[in-house]
């Protein structure tokens, strides 16, 4: 038998609700089988945990052959809102938490939460731009020190 | 301190009861220091009697989100008591499966 995992460090790259929820669901996951768990938010990723944007995050209606809509039509003004809405209120019904909610969930799991510093500084941001669950702003060469010995997932 | 030797009955090489229904309280003691918890809280009481009651009740242990939100014990606790995941863990001492869940 393979040797079990210990430690997982994913990265969030996207700023779709169906780009976001994976990393959470895995760093969460992780950490219910008593793995180490470190989750890095990069580019649009950020948006998951800054403290204006992570509660108007959206599915992404435009161009998302597996949503099988007609792009034509996710273009629609208020459709993404929309989409949103009706697959928050499918989420609720399963006990899936809003995206704040998971971030703080996690954090109290003891996972790793930490933002990219290459985005930060693209995107004009700062600490305080971001919840408090962000331990630190890190580079990708402190990400890799962080991540040694463990596991990598980039979703 | 003496420690009454329990034997307990088959479990699975995950370390859970193959059957649920031999499990006893009796046998928690032993079964958590096998998980690495030499001493259970009130709260570790809470939460094994928790989780037996609800596969009783529902023919399924509770997962970690739904532990922290019913059995009166926060997710940062639950991750104190029990290190190694709060629902895999707890659902080993209390001698029921392995909760299926995925949040």
């Amino acid at each position: 038998m393979e040797d079990k995992i210990k430690k997982i460090s994913i990265i969030i790259s996207h700023g779709s609700l169906e780009g976001i929820y994976p990393g959470l669901i895995m760093a969460n996951g992780a950490r219910a089988e008593g793995i180490e768990a470190n989750l890095f938010f990069t580019f649009f990723g950020l948006d998951a945990i800054h403290a204006k944007r992570h509660e108007h995050i959206k599915l992404a209606t435009v161009g998302n052959p597996g949503l099988h809509f007609a792009t034509w039509a996710g273009g629609l003004p208020g459709v993404s809102s929309l989409m949103t809405h009706v697959m928050e209120r499918k989420m609720e019904t399963l006990d899936i938490p809003s995206i704040p909610e998971f971030i703080e969930m996690i954090y109290d799991t003891g996972a790793g939460l930490y933002a990219c510093k290459a985005s930060v500084d693209l995107f004009g941001l700062e600490k305080n731009d971001l919840v408090p669950q962000v331990q630190d702003i890190i580079t990708v060469g402190e990400f890799y020190e962080m991540a040694a010995g463990g596991q990598i997932v980039f979703t | 301190m003496t420690t009454a030797l329990i034997e307990l009955p088959t479990l699975n090489d995950e370390g859970f009861f193959v059957d649920p229904g031999q499990w006893t309280e009796e046998m928690v003691p032993e079964l958590a220091r096998r998980e690495g918890i030499d001493e259970l809280t009130e709260a570790h009481w809470t939460v094994i009697r928790f989780m037996r009651s609800q596969y009783l009740e529902k023919g399924s242990g509770p997962t970690v989100r739904a532990l922290g939100k019913s059995s009166g014990v926060s997710i940062k606790e639950l991750y104190q008591l029990f290190p190694g995941g709060p629902a895999k863990t707890a659902a080993k001492i209390a001698g029921i499966p392995k909760p299926r869940g995925c949040i």
